[in-house]
This record gives C-alpha cells, structure tokens and sequence, in this order.
C-alpha cells in the first residue's frame, strides 16, 4: 500500500508549474499514451503537461497532495469504484480557487447523463470518441 | 332293445300256448314249470324296460348337461368378445392418451430449449450495452492511434528531411507503439464479438483450453458496464484476484461465461438492491453525506487448488436466507421481483457446471453479510 502511494504521489507531480496542467482520469490506461500523441506538440513546446489517473480515488489523491496545480480536469463518468460524477461532485465541493475547469468525457452522451454532470457543476460534456481539434480549441480558449 | 326285452316272453307264451293246445297232458304236467317259465320271461321284460328306462334317464340328463354346458360356452363366447371389444377400445384409448402425452412432452421440451434460448438471449440483452460500451472504447482508439500514425508519418518524412535521426528514431518508435495498441484494441474489440457470439449461440459443447482469469475479467467487464448503462445510478467497487498459476483448463468456454456472467449479473443486482434498502431508509440529508458507510462491492477470485480450480465471486449484497439457499438451484426459483428473472440462470448454471464439466458449484452466506458463490471445476 505505502509503496503504491509513494508511487502514486511520484506519479501525479506536475513537471513545471507554468505549464497549464491537466489531469486525465480514465480506467482505460491506452488514454495516456493516446493524449501524449495527441498533444505531442504541445507538450514539446511545454505549453501543457498531462498528468493521468486512472480511477476517481486515484485523482482525488493527486488532486489532494498537488490541489492548485490542475487547472483542467478531464474525467471520463463509467469507471469502476468512484464514478466521474461522484469526483466531479468532490472536486466541485472542496472550492479550491480558482476552480478548475471539469469537462466530463463519456461514452453515453444521452441526455441523462448530461443533466447529471450539468446539475453537478461540470464546465463541459464531451462524448467519446473525442474529437481531439474541439478539444485543442478549448483548451486554448481556457488559457486565454 | 324291445326285441330284447319281449322276445323271451313272446316266446314262453307262444311256446305254452302250443303246448297246452298240442301236449295237454304234457303242459298239464309241467304245468308249474311253463308258469315260471313265464314269470321268469316277464320279470326279465321289466327288468330290461326298467334298465331301458334307466339308461334313456340318464340319456336325457346327459343331454340335458351337454345343452347347459353349450349354453354356458355359447354365453362364454360372447362375453368373451365383448370383452375383446371393451379391450381394443380401452387399448385404443390408453394408445391415444399416451400419443398425446407424448405431444405434451416433446411440446414441453421444445418450449424448455426454447427458454433456455430465451434466458440466453435475456442475458445477451442485458449485456449489449456492456458490450457496446465495450466495443466502443477499443474502436475509439484504434480509430485515434491509425490518426496519430498518419499524422506522424507526415512528421517523419519532414523529419527525415532534415535528416534529423534522433527525432526520427522516436517517431518510429512511436509509431511502432501505435500500431501495437492498434492491434491490441483490435483484437479486444475481436475478443468481445467472439465472446457476444459464443454466448448467443447455441453451445457445441466441445471443450477447449480456456484462461479462466481472462475470461472471468473480460465478463466481469461486460456485466459492469451492461448493468451501469441501463441503471446509471448503479455503482460497485469491483475487485479482482486473479491467481496467476492457472494454466489454461478444459472447458466449454461460452458455458463457463454463461455461468461466470450470471453470478455476476445475481451480485450486481444483490449490492444495488441493498444500497436502494439502505436509501430507502436514510433520511435524504443523511444519504447525501459526503461518506456513503456502504460500498457496494463485488469480488471476483480465481485459485489453482490440488486438481481442480475455484473460480469464487463474493458480493456484500443483502445476502439470502437459509430456506433461499436451499431451493435457489431449482428451476424457475427466482427470488427477484416478476418480470425481473426467469429463476433459470442458477439452474443452468449448475447444470452446466456439474453435469457438463464434473464440477460443484457451492453458496455460502458471507459471514457479515453478502453471499459467495464457488465454482469448482476439475483441471
């Protein structure tokens, strides 16, 4: 356990404070690889730094330890164990200031869904498969 | 016979008569003699018409005797093919009754296969969207990682341009990582549709060398998100425990998924059940802290034991009671709301893991709370 922590904490630190940092959250670990590709660029330039969990315990922990770094949240809603809703609800309730931008990402775009992450207080909905160009525009419209 | 019986005394007579006419002093003399003579001949005549009398008597009785016993044959004959008739049509009507019981039955067996299918079918529809949910995330990145290669072949080429090697080489490396996930979501996604197939059809019931932990995952995958997409207040903590020393085992693989996915899918609705019970009975403020005290959680755990293998699936559901855990095996038992289980699943289940893979398939209330179900099956 304390040698899955250690590795957690290792794990979540952001590399550069100026960077605009975002936190990924999704089950499917092949999301890390996918967002660094996808963001090659950017991330050679060090204009953004993804840090990745992979369940809502795990982000809370991150979240926990390095609270003000993240500025964008990305989390997936069906994960095993804590729910995107549930982290998104936590995250919404600690007020940490300035609030990070939570954009939900899912496979069930239905309106339910959307509902739920709208009352809980996200600031996006985005429905899997990404569309990695929307994406890129806004993330420049938070940085600007 | 009257000749017989006259005769002696037609002649005595005859024969006195002449004699008193002829020999007078001669008949005179014996005359004694002619009169018994006569008597004798007339005591003779009775006594052969009395035997007559006698014989033709018990003629008559005789006959009489043959006529009753005709009589009775004759009464015999016909009761005898009344009773042939009464026995055909009796016959006839067993014949028809057991023709129809026979319908019944090959009626009831087509319309058993039938729900078996049906039931199969039921838990292919409570897992479509755990398979579509499941289909859909290895497509997605094998749609992005084909993107990116593209994208990075581009860069590649420019990069070879400049004749930069060290970018190149990341790039191909990249690229080669890629194509590797590409495959790998590829066959995931291949994996799911085998599996969705295998399940839906009929079994052949051929038995192949099956890794037990992959397929216990890749269900416990499917039942989670099948269950999440139609109940999206639904939420479980799921763990895992896989014992790596098992070596692929014979097995009927869609039929231990079948079996595997219906203790699951029984979990599942075990812990939902209990945190709507507890719901129901927080009051609202209480239910919406922070820290909910029940986690609904669901356990699945393999284990190489001596010869056999244990494939064990835990919930801390609301558990069952002792008089549930005796009938829970029998078909269309079914503890769930009507309309909600056809009570065949656990049924079936044991069926296919005693009967067809020699196995046991055991329930044990947790202690605390929840039940376990263990599937043994020999290696």
């Amino acid at each position: 356990m304390k040698a899955k922590v250690l590795h957690l904490l290792s794990f979540c630190r952001f590399k550069n404070r100026k960077d605009m940092n975002i936190l990924v959250v999704d089950d499917e670990k092949d999301i890390q690889p996918l967002f660094e590709q996808r963001f090659r660029k950017e991330i050679k330039n060090g204009e953004i730094n993804f840090v990745f969990a992979y369940s809502g315990e795990e982000a809370l922990e991150c979240l926990q330890d390095y609270k003000h770094e993240a500025v964008l949240i990305l989390s997936d809603i069906n994960m095993p164990g804590m729910s995107g809703f549930e982290l998104l609800d936590k995250i919404k309730q600690k007020n940490h200031k300035p609030p990070p931008v939570v954009m939900m990402i899912t496979a069930y775009g239905d309106d339910e869904n959307y509902k739920q992450a709208m009352q809980l207080g996200a600031d996006d909905f985005l429905t899997k498969p990404v569309d990695f160009a929307d994406l890129k525009e806004k993330i420049k419209n938070i940085n600007g | 016979m009257y000749l017989l019986a006259f005769a002696p005394y037609v002649v005595v007579s005859i024969i006195s008569d002449l004699a008193q006419v002829i020999v007078t002093d001669f008949y005179n003399r014996w005359e004694s003699y002619f009169g018994n003579t006569l008597m004798l001949s007339i005591i003779w005549l009775v006594a052969i018409l009395f035997s007559q009398y006698r014989q033709q008597k018990a003629a008559e009785k005789e006959r009489i005797k043959r006529q009753k016993e005709d009589e009775i044959n004759r009464a015999i004959a016909i009761r005898k093919v009344e009773l042939e008739e009464l026995v055909a049509e009796r016959t006839a009507e067993i014949t028809k009754q057991k023709e129809e019981l026979e319908q019944t039955l090959s009626e009831l067996k087509a319309t058993q296969t039938q729900l078996i299918q049906s039931e199969k079918m039921a838990s292919l529809g409570e897992l479509t969207a755990g398979i579509a949910h499941e289909i859909q995330n290895p497509l997605n990145f094998v749609n992005n990682f084909s993107e990116i290669s593209t994208e990075l072949l581009d860069e590649l080429k420019e990069e070879m341009q400049k004749g930069n090697s060290e970018e190149t080489e990341a790039i191909t490396n990249d690229l080669k990582q890629n194509l590797e996930k590409i495959i790998h979501h590829g066959k995931r996604a291949d994996g799911i549709v085998k599996a969705m197939l295998q399940h839906s059809r009929s079994s052949s019931g051929t038995k192949e060398p099956t890794d037990i932990n992959a397929l216990a995952d890749e269900y416990l995958r499917l039942a989670y998100h099948g269950l999440r997409a139609k109940d999206k207040s639904f939420n479980a903590t799921l763990k895992t425990d896989f014992d790596d020393a098992i070596s692929k085992i014979d097995v009927v693989p869609q039929e231990i998924g079948r079996v595997v996915l219906n203790l699951l899918t029984n979990a599942f609705y075990a812990v939902s059940e209990k945190k709507k019970q507890l719901a129901k009975n927080l009051p609202a403020e209480e239910s919406q802290k922070e820290q909910s005290p029940y986690t609904p959680t669901v356990l699945i755990s393999t284990k190489k034991l001596n010869g056999k293998v244990e494939i064990k699936i835990s919930d801390n559901g609301k558990g069952i009671s002792e008089a549930e855990v005796e009938k829970i095996f029998q078909p269309f038992y079914t503890t769930k709301p009507s309309g909600k289980g056809t009570g065949l699943g656990l049924s079936m289940s044991y069926e296919i893991v005693t009967k067809e893979h020699g196995g046991q398939l055991k329930v044990e209330n947790n202690e605390g709370e929840g039940v376990t179900f263990t599937v043994i099956l020999p290696v």
